[in-house]
């Protein structure tokens, strides 16, 4: 492994950065154009999204007006404060929430508060007690069409070998039959991205779905979803609030300002892949934690002396 | 079974025994007048004598006790459905239900009576009206207790409320209704043979409070006797519903760590 010997040390920071930004496209580029990630279509896209709960006098504003493209198959995470309006962004996306002023486009079609069939993963793995992996991780195919009017004749047979297929991917081979009280949370969680992926869904929105791993865990299962996004190469929209792993698993990097959120810095990550957990710790990776760090502990300062 | 478990039904056994062994030698010892309180070897020669006589009648009280019990689940649940799945219908209905379900159900027999004359009828509706509060109760708190990230997930993927319902819901509150049953069905029986004491010509309650008309004490505790076995059945009866539908909710080994 190699030492952190940029660390501490301000010259060392600097020059890191400036290799960096030879990875990373500067802000301005960003807003409102097409991804230079290229030629791909445009999977979600907001413009002048804004976000308010309540009414009057109680309005909480939840999201500024926000600006956001993300061309198909990209990796965004998004990272900020807590309270930022990043899980917001999320239910706009999925058509949880609608926007309170602004247009959600998601896959072409605006989103108005429609479910956009999109595969969704939280911190809880919420599997449903009485079910075994297997059946957990089916779920879905309950409820999406075109699987959900196939779902009687096909469960026992390539809807299974589906989501035993799924299931080596994340390493449980042999545990669909499981109940998910036998598991571990690390392993529930693996379920948890395995029923979010079995539909086939063109977008994964993750929020903070590592969360509550402990810190060997949580580096394994990014392998994992690495290998997933390589594999099925969705758009995934991760939030969290752990900067590595948003270093680790992200094509790009969207930092946020605390409430009411929006979009303070747009990084791409360069970074080759597949990535490994040593790589987190190079002075490259490093240094574009510090840079992100930097942002969030801003944004905090600025809100704070703003309250 | 563990050897553990063996032993503590031993001890319930012993103990139910000793209990009557007791109360034998208290009669006897005492010389109590089988007018006050017959020892239990007469009720069960008497409940042994009568038995003919008293089937009709433990018939007709079961047959009351379910028929109440099956309307009070069906009306229970409904309405649990609807005040669960909806937070203002929970907020709006409570207070009403909480109302209704404090009145004293011996106080209604005589309404009922007016208003269906005696007999099954009122019998039915009191059992009825006993047993549904805690079936709603339940049914709309394991409704309402559904995770909202999975609700969340079900809903990103255009899962209608009656999918979250069928899928998630219902089942979530399995554990929630079974408990419930096997304290509605004790209800049921309850406010069936409330109302046949009441008002009927029919059932336990009604042989019960003939035959203590007739200073026949025997057959007065045989009928207590029949009511206390009939209760223990049907609450057994569900409790083994429960354990084999709900399993889920109190297996808790066989973990597996990594």
């Amino acid at each position: 492994m190699i030492p952190l010997i940029f660390n501490g040390s301000a010259a060392g920071i600097q020059l890191a950065c400036t290799l960096l930004v030879m990875r990373m496209q500067p802000n301005s580029e960003f807003a409102g154009e097409p991804m230079a990630a290229g030629s791909a279509p445009t999977a979600i896209e907001l413009s002048e999204a804004s976000v308010t709960f309540g009414r009057g006098a109680r309005a909480v504003p939840a999201l500024s007006k926000t600006t956001l493209r993300i061309a198909d198959g990209e990796f965004v995470a998004l990272v900020g404060p807590s309270g930022c309006g990043k899980s917001t962004i999320l239910r706009l996306v999925s058509g949880l929430a609608r926007p309170t002023t602004g247009v959600v486009i998601v896959g072409g079609r605006e989103v108005a508060a429609r479910a956009m069939r999109v595969g969704m993963a939280f911190q809880n793995p919420t599997m449903l007690p009485w079910m075994t992996i297997e059946k957990n991780i089916m779920l879905p195919l309950k409820i999406v069409e075109p699987f959900r009017s196939q779902f009687r004749r096909l469960r026992k047979t390539e809807f299974r070998d589906k989501a035993n297929a799924l299931l080596e991917q994340v390493g449980l081979k042999g545990f669909g039959g499981r109940y998910p009280w036998q598991l571990s949370g690390g392993m529930l969680q693996r379920a948890n991205l395995c029923r979010a992926l079995i539909h086939e869904p063109r977008m994964l929105l993750l929020d903070e779905p590592f969360g509550a791993l402990d810190q060997f865990t949580r580096e394994e299962l990014w392998g994992i979803l690495q290998q997933l996004w390589m594999t099925h190469k969705p758009t995934v929209l991760l939030v969290t609030h752990d900067l590595r792993e948003a270093g680790f698993l992200a094509s790009r990097i969207c930092v946020m300002s605390a409430r009411p959120g929006r979009i303070l810095d747009d990084s791409r990550v360069d970074f080759a892949r597949p990535r490994t957990v040593a790589m987190t710790f190079e002075p490259d990776f490093v240094a574009l934690n510090q840079k992100l760090r930097a942002f969030i502990v801003d944004a905090r300062t600025a809100a704070r002396e703003g309250a | 079974m563990s050897v553990s478990d063996v032993r503590q039904k031993a001890w319930s056994a012993a103990l139910i025994v000793l209990f009557f062994v007791a109360w034998e030698l208290f009669c006897l010892m005492t010389g109590m007048s089988d007018l006050v309180l017959p020892r239990p070897s007469q009720i069960f020669v008497t409940l042994f004598e009568k038995f003919p006589i008293l089937w009709p009648h433990i018939v007709q009280t079961l047959v009351t006790t379910m028929i109440g019990f099956v309307l009070g689940v069906a009306l229970g649940v409904a309405l649990g459905a609807v005040i669960g799945v909806s937070r203002t219908a929970y907020d709006t209905c409570y207070p009403l239900l909480v109302g209704f379900s404090s009145i004293p159900k011996v106080a209604v027999v005589p309404i009922f009576v007016l208003w269906f004359g005696s007999g099954t009828v009122p019998a039915v509706l009191t059992s009825l009206s006993i047993c549904f509060f805690p079936i709603v109760v339940n049914i709309a708190t394991g409704l309402a207790t559904t995770e909202p990230e999975l609700e969340d997930v079900l809903k990103a993927l255009g899962a209608s409320k009656l999918d979250i319902l069928w899928n998630v819901g219902l089942p979530r509150t399995m554990p929630f209704f079974f408990a419930s049953l096997k304290v509605a069905i004790s209800y049921a029986f309850v406010g069936a043979v409330l109302s046949e004491t009441v008002a009927s010509n029919r059932g336990i309650g009604n042989v019960m409070m003939t035959a203590s008309s007739n200073f026949n004490v025997p057959l007065v505790f045989a009928g207590l006797f029949v009511l206390a076995g009939l209760g223990v059945a049907l609450y057994v009866l569900f409790s083994l519903i429960e354990g084999q539908v709900t399993g889920w909710a109190t297996r808790k080994d066989n973990v597996i760590a990594t």
